[in-house]
């Protein structure tokens, strides 16, 4: 059996372990370790993606114990999306970072690794208490990330974060023994093909630990009316970490629509909340933008905007077509890559503006504003879904395949709205700008990092169709269970 | 039995609950941890509740369900070192906010 599946795993548990030994080394060796491990992640989810692309679903048995009762990770095209998805993200936010973010503490780049190694880790397994534990890992690792350097507003907003996410444990803990009780099994394909035979009061029972699911992964996901936490940990922590955390409420998304798509899809059981999901999304997409509108701060106004693309990604998902979810996955890519990319533009927006920072207030000329209005702007556009961006084409794609009038109309006038919002923004930042700022020239390597996650706009636009393609090729796969279900409980043997 | 077992794990996630929601740190550090007991106890019966048996097949008639204690093993791992951390962060928390306030207010702000 070949053992590439493990690697997104293995590479930045090994670095994160060898960045804590060197600790106390010199800093350029920590950066070199970090970036290294980081860069060396995107060949191999190249490789895994080329693989999965071909249409086989690879299941690794782990220690060798056949499912359903070892761990298994499986590597389909959804899972291997997602991977190469988090290593071209994280490449341009760790670039960043080590341009003296990672120089507060002792720990960041050691932290940076064990986060990617978490949400890798969730993408990969096949095991539903193994996605609570990569969960746990990849919020240990966020709690400390997002503290990372110290300030008053950061531990206020650390403390909400933490304390929401240990209770969003505890439900996932009950959620995980109502499974174990009634199925008697861990293994989500297992737990696919279980819960469709049960009745009565087991079924009961397994429905509301569904529904217990859905509750934490909108947590995660950052779903009405569990997102008041993410404004103020995204806009308080540093641009690198805030722009890693662009992927997480994406693994929040992803764990709803792998367990929908593999348990929830068809079945006695389908549907599951499938309701309750749908509305709680055009309401986080509506409070969404009005929270973009209102915000203070630039930094602010982009978590806003994460914000918006939850709600729009999980209505795609609740829509339950292989169409919707396919236009869902491109506008994912999408959002993901610029609202990372608008993160890091924010915080140099910030430090080009001396002591006002990101507030969205008339002030001193940003230092470079030449090299950052032009990228806002890309940014903007992008974000907004105007064309001739890739947010245009996202939008276009899940409007055609949604076909429901109140979707078209909260989609447009949020985008709209947050239209609005980014204007006033620009020509606050750049336009009423007067006199020179007392901050540091621009940081050329900075401005690249930003604009190498921002030219995924222009880029994911001019490849639209066969972006477009792959990601129909994925939700086809994610809706047929079938598939992935065959795959991993009729594997024999092989080595671990 | 099986009655004693649930009404244990309502009290301590109940006062859990209501300690959560309290708003000073240190209340709602108790109201996760009772939380977290109270799940881990969960956890542990959702393989089903035997006496006098033990976990390893062939040297039982009926051996008990060794994965849930595996399951809350790891849980009560997981749940000890996040409260730890909290515990820390709290701390933290005081010295830099001023305030044992979950939302950092100072107690002149507090009616």
């Amino acid at each position: 059996m070949d053992h590439l599946i493990i690697a997104p795993i293995l590479i930045p548990a090994f670095a994160g372990m060898l960045l804590l030994l060197e600790v106390r080394e010199r800093l350029w060796l920590r950066r070199a370790t970090g970036l290294i491990a980081t860069l060396a992640l995107v060949p191999v989810t190249l490789m895994l993606f080329q693989r999965a692309f071909a249409g086989e679903i690879t299941v690794y048995d782990l220690g060798n114990w056949p499912a359903p009762f070892g761990i298994v990770l499986v590597l389909d095209r959804l899972s291997a999306l997602m991977l190469l998805l988090t290593s071209l993200l994280a490449v341009p936010a760790l670039l960043y970072a080590s341009q003296g973010d990672d120089r507060i503490g002792a720990n960041f780049q050691a932290l940076f690794q064990l986060q990617l190694m978490g949400i890798n880790g969730a993408f990969l397994t096949g095991d539903l208490f193994n996605l609570f534990v990569f969960f746990e890992v990849l919020l240990i690792a966020s709690y400390g990330l997002a503290l990372h350097g110290r300030g008053p507003a950061r531990v206020g907003a650390g403390i909400h974060y933490v304390v929401l996410n240990l209770i969003g444990s505890a439900l996932f803990l009950i959620a995980l023994a109502l499974i174990y009780g009634t199925t008697g099994t861990l293994n989500m394909a297992d737990f696919a093909v279980k819960v469709n035979q049960l009745d009565g009061q087991a079924r009961t029972l397994a429905e509301v630990a569904g529904l217990m699911l859905w509750i934490v992964f909108g947590l995660k996901a950052a779903l009405f009316p569990l997102y008041f936490w993410l404004p103020a940990t995204y806009a308080n922590a540093s641009a690198g970490v805030a722009a890693l955390f662009a992927v997480m409420t994406k693994v929040g998304i992803y764990a709803i629509a792998r367990v929908y798509g593999l348990a929830f899809g068809a079945g006695e059981l389908a549907g599951l909340g499938r309701n309750a999901l749908w509305v709680v999304a055009l309401v986080t997409l509506v409070l969404a933008a009005l929270g973009a509108l209102s915000a203070r701060r630039l930094g602010e106004q982009i978590a806003y905007l994460v914000v918006m693309s939850v709600g729009t990604l999980v209505a795609g998902v609740a829509w339950g077509t292989p169409a919707a979810f396919g236009a869902s996955l491109y506008y994912l890519i999408h959002s993901t890559l610029v609202c990372g990319g608008l993160f890091l533009l924010a915080d140099l927006i910030g430090r080009g503006r001396g002591d006002l920072g990101d507030r969205i207030m008339a002030g001193p000329v940003p230092a470079g504003r030449g090299g950052l209005a032009p990228l806002f702007f890309i940014g903007a556009v992008a974000v907004v879904g105007l064309p001739p961006l890739s947010g245009f084409f996202g939008k276009v794609a899940l409007m055609q395949a949604v076909p429901a009038p109140l979707y078209w109309a909260l989609l447009l006038s949020a985008g709209l709205v947050a239209l609005v919002g980014l204007s006033r923004s620009g020509s606050t930042l750049f336009w009423r700008a007067t006199g020179e700022a007392d901050a540091p020239r621009l940081d050329y390597w900075r401005l690249f990092a930003a604009a190498l996650l921002l030219a995924a706009a222009p880029a994911m636009a001019v490849w639209g169709g066969p972006l477009l393609a792959i990601s129909d090729a994925t939700a086809g796969q994610w809706a047929d269970p079938s598939q992935y279900i065959n795959a991993v409980l009729n594997t024999a043997g092989g080595g671990g | 039995m099986e009655a004693m077992i649930a009404i244990v794990i309502a009290v301590m996630v109940g006062t859990g609950v209501y300690l959560v929601l309290r708003a000073r740190t240190f209340p709602v550090i108790l109201g996760i941890t009772l939380l977290s007991y109270g799940v881990n106890v969960f956890v542990f019966v959702s393989g089903r509740l035997k006496l006098d048996q033990v976990a390893v097949v062939g040297v039982s008639d009926s051996p008990t369900d060794p994965l849930p204690q595996a399951l809350v093993l790891t849980a009560i791992v997981i749940g000890f070192a996040m409260t730890a951390f909290l515990v820390v962060l709290a701390l933290r928390g005081q010295g830099e906010l001023k305030s044992d306030h979950v939302d950092g207010r100072r107690d002149e702000e507090i009616d």
